[in-house]
């Protein structure tokens, strides 16, 4: 089964994307499942499901998200070779910016949009800089010089990834992004695979349901701000 | 030439590639032109600070790698393209095309069809430089060959530049800042004169003056278009310029397609609007998926053309009363 991750900023178009290549995927009699990661609510699982494929839904509620995301990941994909399925799309959203669910090894997709302003690809850190596909989206309603310009600041800080345009509403360029998913990696299982990146760790009073503001309070893995500099 | 990079003084390496302290700064990192080498530097990095950025040592090693190659890429000559060649493939019924068309630069090609004809799919044949691996089957020649499978991924050397017709300015920049960030981006040796040679261009196109401080985002319709195309000619590297329709306000048509082909652009540009359409030198017209003939621009429509301008140049003496605001009890 191929298994790909797919991750970016909320709102990119990851799912308009994702349902672009599932549409050329199954031109060719593809079986397709995907895993849809979210916080609260989603209400993509039901688009996905109008397309006919497999779809998972994952909320993490009061946890967070990617980690939440790497302690699930494993049986999805079990999931997914138990119903037989040709490929399997995980989906999430890298909420904090730190947070990556790129496993090694694994291909990894970031989707990110030209409106999101060129000092965004700075501002995210593995999800998209160890990415091993850069999908931007939205270039249609930006003119060509903000297009180049914004694709030059993500070759920046991540100069090895292929670099995709693709329109997430007309679909133009993901019959081209389906052809690299064909190349995609191809497993049975995830047991004994690693992150690309470690997540990152909190481990203190709040993460254990503390609400109150003040010095007194806070205990386990806390970082002050330099308020002198 | 990178090895040797790797070796020298952080101060040398910083003032002859300032674009690496970009890079660096890029990753939230800061450097100074100190005199230990950029390899001792990267050797020395705090891995706590590593942690916090969500960086490892080798993935940075291996991204300043590739960015470097693919900058000193960037600063290499392009094989200059002197023909694109589509050979056809076949319509949404599996009907062959029949066809094989070679365009130079300097040509106009316009696309005629219906919405939904193929017209998006012929283009995006021609972008993603198809080897009979798209849904038409057409194949793309450059330079009367198959052509490196680079121009599919390269964003410092995109085969196509494109001018969208819902297209906006989403930065919040003056003109001249916005040009100078582009040809900033594209490492172009003397930014400053390009901006100007861009400003100065696109007045000569647009119909009203806008000055090089008017934020971009309050340039008219025309204005933007007479921008980006001035951009597109003297900034893109693309041989290729694609062109959704130019609405008939605000920019002077003729002289705004003058310059690309000038420029030597192979244009290709979607239209409806006759006196583009015959400003063409062919117009290939889509049917269901497939090009299913070519009309040369013949002598009768080439007369033809003349009548269509003046007609037009009525319409825009006009357009100018209103603006003034004119009666048109006489006209």
């Amino acid at each position: 089964m191929r298994f790909l991750t797919i991750s970016g900023p909320p709102s990119a178009g990851k799912t308009s994307v994702i349902l672009r290549v599932i549409e050329a995927l199954q031109a060719r009699q593809r079986k397709i499942g995907v895993v849809k990661f979210d916080c609260l609510l989603t209400e993509d699982d039901k688009r996905y499901a109008q397309k006919g494929v497999l779809v998972k839904k994952g909320l993490s509620g009061a946890l967070c998200p990617d980690h939440y995301f790497v302690s699930n990941i494993e049986a999805c994909v079990a999931w997914g070779m138990e119903n037989g399925c040709d490929y399997l799309i995980s989906e999430s959203a890298g909420l904090c910016n730190r947070c990556s669910p790129h496993i090694n090894d694994i291909t990894a997709v970031c989707v990110i949009d030209n409106l999101s302003g060129v000092n965004t690809p700075r501002k995210i850190g593995p999800m998209l800089k160890s990415a091993d596909i850069v999908v931007i989206t939205k270039g249609d309603i930006v003119s060509q010089a903000e297009r180049e310009v914004f694709a030059s600041r993500v070759k920046q800080v991540n100069p090895g990834a292929v670099i995709m345009n693709i329109n997430g509403i007309t679909g133009q360029g993901a019959f081209e992004l389906t052809s690299l998913f064909e190349s995609a990696s191809d497993i049975t299982t995830l047991k004994g695979r690693t992150l690309r990146f470690s997540m990152p760790a909190a481990l203190c009073s709040y993460c254990l349901g503390e609400t109150r503001i003040g010095d007194e309070y806070q205990t386990g893995n806390v970082r002050k701000m330099d308020m002198e500099g | 030439m990178k090895q040797h990079l790797y070796q020298q003084p952080l101060a040398a390496v910083l003032a002859e590639h300032p674009y690496i302290e970009d890079f660096l700064t890029s990753f939230g990192l800061t450097v100074k032109p100190e005199t230990i080498s950029l390899q001792e530097f990267l050797d020395h990095l705090n891995p706590d600070l590593l942690e916090d950025l969500g960086l490892s040592r080798e993935q940075l090693a291996h991204n300043l790698d590739e960015f470097l190659a693919g900058m000193l890429a960037l600063q290499q000559p392009l094989d200059k393209v002197t023909s694109l060649t589509i050979i056809g493939g076949r319509n949404k019924s599996g009907e062959a095309e029949n066809l094989e068309l070679t365009l130079q630069p300097g040509e106009v090609t316009c696309i005629v069809g219906p919405t939904g004809s193929g017209k998006s799919r012929l283009l995006a044949d021609i972008e993603w430089v198809a080897q009979g691996d798209t849904p038409t089957g057409r194949k793309i020649l450059i330079n009367g060959q198959v052509p490196d499978s680079q121009w599919r991924f390269s964003t410092e050397h995109k085969l196509v530049a494109q001018l969208s017709q819902n297209m906006n300015f989403v930065m919040d920049l003056s003109a001249e800042d916005f040009i100078r960030m582009h040809a900033e981006s594209r490492l172009v040796t003397d930014p400053e004169a390009r901006v100007r040679q861009i400003l100065e261009q696109a007045n000569l196109l647009a119909g009203e003056q806008f000055r090089p401080d008017t934020p971009v985002t309050s340039l008219s319709g025309g204005q933007s278009r007479a921008l980006m195309i001035a951009d597109m000619a003297f900034l893109s590297t693309s041989p290729i310029a694609l062109i959704d329709e130019i609405e008939n306000a605000g920019i002077d048509r003729k002289k705004a397609l003058d310059l690309l082909i000038r420029e030597e652009k192979i244009v290709l540009m979607a239209t409806h609007d006759p006196i583009l359409a015959l400003m063409g030198d062919r117009r290939l017209v889509i049917k269901n998926g497939g090009i299913s003939h070519i009309i040369e621009a013949s002598a009768a429509e080439r007369r033809n053309l003349v009548e269509l301008e003046a007609l037009d140049n009525r319409l825009l003496a006009l357009r100018n009363r209103i603006r003034a605001g004119e009666t048109l009890e006489q006209i």
